[in-house]
């Protein structure tokens, strides 16, 4: 068992450091989830994507280095070291592009990953309805079978950054008289400027309004935006939500960055002893998130597949991340109430933590069944 | 990179995990606790024959040379199983006695598991002095094998026996103590902690699933479920930790590795309790080993706060 790094892997790092040294903007842009904001950050993607840094683990013809999970987590530690922007399309490159690469077609890859690696194309999640949240497979919005492809019609909502996003992908029931819920449905890619698309913006609890809700009336879909064959749609959705909530979502790097910030205030404010404990939990956990990913890195490199364990990810992560944040307005006093820093930005997006990508309730589920093996409960 | 532990570690784990699933561990404990030591000497022996102290040794003197992530693999086992006695405070004693006279005469024989040494600061409590062969005093002027101890005090956990060790006696190295030993010291109450937290997981995921009341298993409520993967999630949040500080045994590594996994363990011990209802709350039932050692290791080498301290003063 070692932590040591190769020479290959320090050398990775350090490049990394220097590039990103010499490109991080100076004075941050304005936040992702608004307009302008949004327009910045395609910006940053753009300029990442021409120094070959916007998806270094993917293959290199998409538009990645092929760098492998482990320099993937040194680069993302690099990146959130340097206080590098928030990345815009981080539901494409973290949730559809490993759908792609695991269930797509190669003319679905080539056509769909290097624009979305230039940040040309920013992609939505639409899976939530009005009426199928943490029961996502009771969703109703329709694929009905069309010429050449099909329509599409019924009601997305709480999709993330679909006010400015260009795209969308989501699941739609395709067979209402399927046997069960989970069958009958078909994933889909489809353009948020399509006839029959509105977009209505939902402001979040700080007001910002890149949130959206979708409303879909005969959305034509050609065939070849179909990921995988019609019908299996939950299947390969479910085989990648695992990534959501465990490896790809978080990686340490962010929160490693966090809990440094955190300290750096806590020393400036002179270092009260009496929250000293609770800065001392953001470093420790900070510090016991990587090394989790370590391993479940090393594992998954060796060859293991990696299951219900991302459900003990997601748990923590959006745990811990509230915690932290918690702190540093606490630290802050009075200055803590106002809403134009970059820790009260940071606070109201950690709140949300335990309610998407799966909440925590579920995901405590799922761990008390898989990894337990306690009996099922009601549901 | 390989965070992982080897096939040979893993298979360590295995055989001490069988070697004490055997040992009716539960009865040497109790014995151990009313002053009746010959179960856990008789057990003592077993692990050392499975190279358990031998890890902390140095290999002119009978040992293996120093292992810390060997060690922390066995002590997870350790607490898994709730082993009693001076444990860490032997391989501390075997990493702490350095000069070449004292260490050709007592190493040799806390490797082999014929003696059993203990350790603490001058004027701490020392676990189990009453028994113990090797008594070390961490004095101000260095290192001193104790003339004696005084009367036995009752901790909360019944098995460890407190005992306060007499000033002066051999001085068996001057100076400051090995930071390294201490830290040690800290990394296999971390460790033992983790095993004491995951044995009070898995004995309260068996027992509520099979409980019943209402007329299912009481592990089908959800309120029952949840905290139980809450425990879950914070073991194996400290088990990397544990293994990540035994790699780099960096001081602040191994202060967050010591208040993780206690204050994982110990949340898991009320949880234990909660969900056993009032038959965890017996002595008689064996759950109750676990959740006074839960408390214990808490203190034991270095409180929550004097860890958290650690971690914060290492970037300063
Ligand atoms: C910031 C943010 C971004 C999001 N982004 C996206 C996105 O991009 N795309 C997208 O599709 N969706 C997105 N979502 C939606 C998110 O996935 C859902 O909110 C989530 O799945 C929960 O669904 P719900 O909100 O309908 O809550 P509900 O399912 O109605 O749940 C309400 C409460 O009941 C609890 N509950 C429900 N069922 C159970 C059960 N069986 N046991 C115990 N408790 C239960 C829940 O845990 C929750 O506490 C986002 C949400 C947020 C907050």
């Amino acid at each position: 068992m070692d932590l040591a790094l190769t020479r290959e892997e320090e050398a990775f790092r350090a490049e990394a450091r220097a590039w990103l040294d010499a490109h991080v903007p100076a004075v941050a842009p304005p936040s992702l989830e608004t307009a302008q904001g949004f327009a910045a950050h395609r910006a940053w993607e753009a300029e990442l994507a021409a120094g070959g840094w916007s998806v270094v683990d993917w293959p290199a013809r998409y538009g990645g280095r092929d760098c492998g999970l482990i320099r993937w987590l040194l680069f993302e530690e690099e990146y959130y070291a340097a206080g590098a922007p928030g990345r815009v399309n981080q539901n494409g490159i973290s949730l559809l592009a490993p759908t792609l690469l695991e269930h797509g077609t190669e003319e679905q890859r080539t056509r769909v990953l290097p624009p979305m690696a230039r940040g040309e194309t920013v992609w939505a999640q639409a899976w939530s309805e009005p009426e199928a949240g943490s029961d996502l497979a009771a969703l109703r919005s329709r694929a009905v079978r069309a010429d050449g492809g099909w329509r599409l019609s019924g009601q997305k909502t709480w999709s993330s950054r679909a006010a400015f996003a260009d795209r969308a992908f989501g699941l739609f029931r395709s067979d209402p008289d399927a046997a069960k819920p989970h069958q009958g449905l078909t994933y889909v890619m489809f353009d948020l400027r399509a006839p029959g698309v509105t977009v209505r913006p939902i402001g979040r609890l700080d007001g910002k309004p890149a949130f959206a809700e979708l409303f879909l009336d005969e959305v034509f879909v050609p065939d070849e935006d179909v990921i995988g064959a019609p019908g299996q749609g939950w299947r390969i959705a479910m085989s990648t939500a695992a990534n959501e909530r465990g490896l790809t979502l978080r990686s340490p790097g962010r929160f490693l960055a966090s809990a440094e910030r955190l300290h750096a205030l806590w020393r400036e404010r002179g270092g009260p002893p009496e929250e000293g404990a609770r800065v001392a939990d953001a470093l420790i956990g900070a510090r016991a998130y990587q090394l989790f990913t370590y391993g479940a890195a090393c594992r998954f490199l060796a060859g293991e597949r990696l299951g219900p364990e991302s459900s003990l990810n997601k748990l923590f992560w959006s745990e811990y991340d509230i915690a932290l944040h918690e702190t540093a307005l606490d630290l802050l006093g009075e200055e803590g109430e106002r809403a134009d820093t970059d820790w009260a930005e940071r606070y109201v997006f950690s709140l949300a933590g335990p309610i998407y990508a799966g909440t925590n309730e579920i995901q405590r589920d799922i761990v008390a069944e898989r990894l337990l093996g306690l009996p099922k409960g009601r549901r | 990179m390989r965070f992982l532990l080897d096939a040979e570690q893993r298979a360590f784990a295995a055989s001490l995990d069988a070697l004490l699933t055997a040992a009716d561990t539960p009865k040497a404990v109790r014995a151990w606790g009313r002053g009746e030591h010959g179960p856990g000497r008789a057990l003592w022996l077993r692990l050392a024959d499975a190279g358990v102290f031998a890890l902390a040794v140095p290999e002119a003197y009978d040992g293996l040379g120093l292992r810390p992530v060997d060690l922390a693999v066995a002590f997870v086992e350790l607490g898994r199983h709730a082993v009693p006695g001076p444990v860490v405070e032997t391989v501390t004693a075997a990493a702490l006695i350095r000069e070449p006279g004292p260490a050709k005469r007592l190493l040799p024989a806390l490797a082999a598991g014929g003696s059993v040494a203990t350790v603490a600061y001058q004027g701490a409590y020392a676990l189990d002095g009453d028994l113990a062969d090797v008594r070390l005093s961490l004095a101000p002027d260095g290192l001193r094998l104790a003339p004696g101890h005084d009367a036995v005090r009752a901790s909360l956990d019944p098995a460890r026996r407190l005992t306060r060790l007499r000033p002066g006696g051999e001085l068996l190295g001057a100076g400051p103590p090995a930071p390294e030993a201490l830290l040690l010291a800290r990394l296999t109450t971390a460790a033992q902690a983790l095993g004491v937290g995951l044995a009070l997981l898995d004995r309260t995921v068996a027992y509520v699933r099979q409980r019943t009341q209402f007329g299912v298993p009481v592990g089908s409520f959800q309120a029952v479920r949840h905290r139980l993967a809450d425990a879950r999630t914070a073991l194996e949040f400290a088990r990397p930790l544990v293994l990540g500080a035994a790699v780099t045994m960096a001081p602040a590594d191994v202060a967050a590795a010591k208040v993780s996994a206690c204050e994982a363990a110990y949340a898991t011990a009320r949880t234990a309790l909660q969900l056993h209802g009032a038959i965890g709350y017996t002595e008689e039932y064996d759950l109750s080993l676990w959740l006074t050692r839960a408390r214990a290791l808490r203190t034991a080498w270095g409180t929550p706060q004097e860890c958290r301290a650690q971690v914060l003063a290492a970037r300063a």
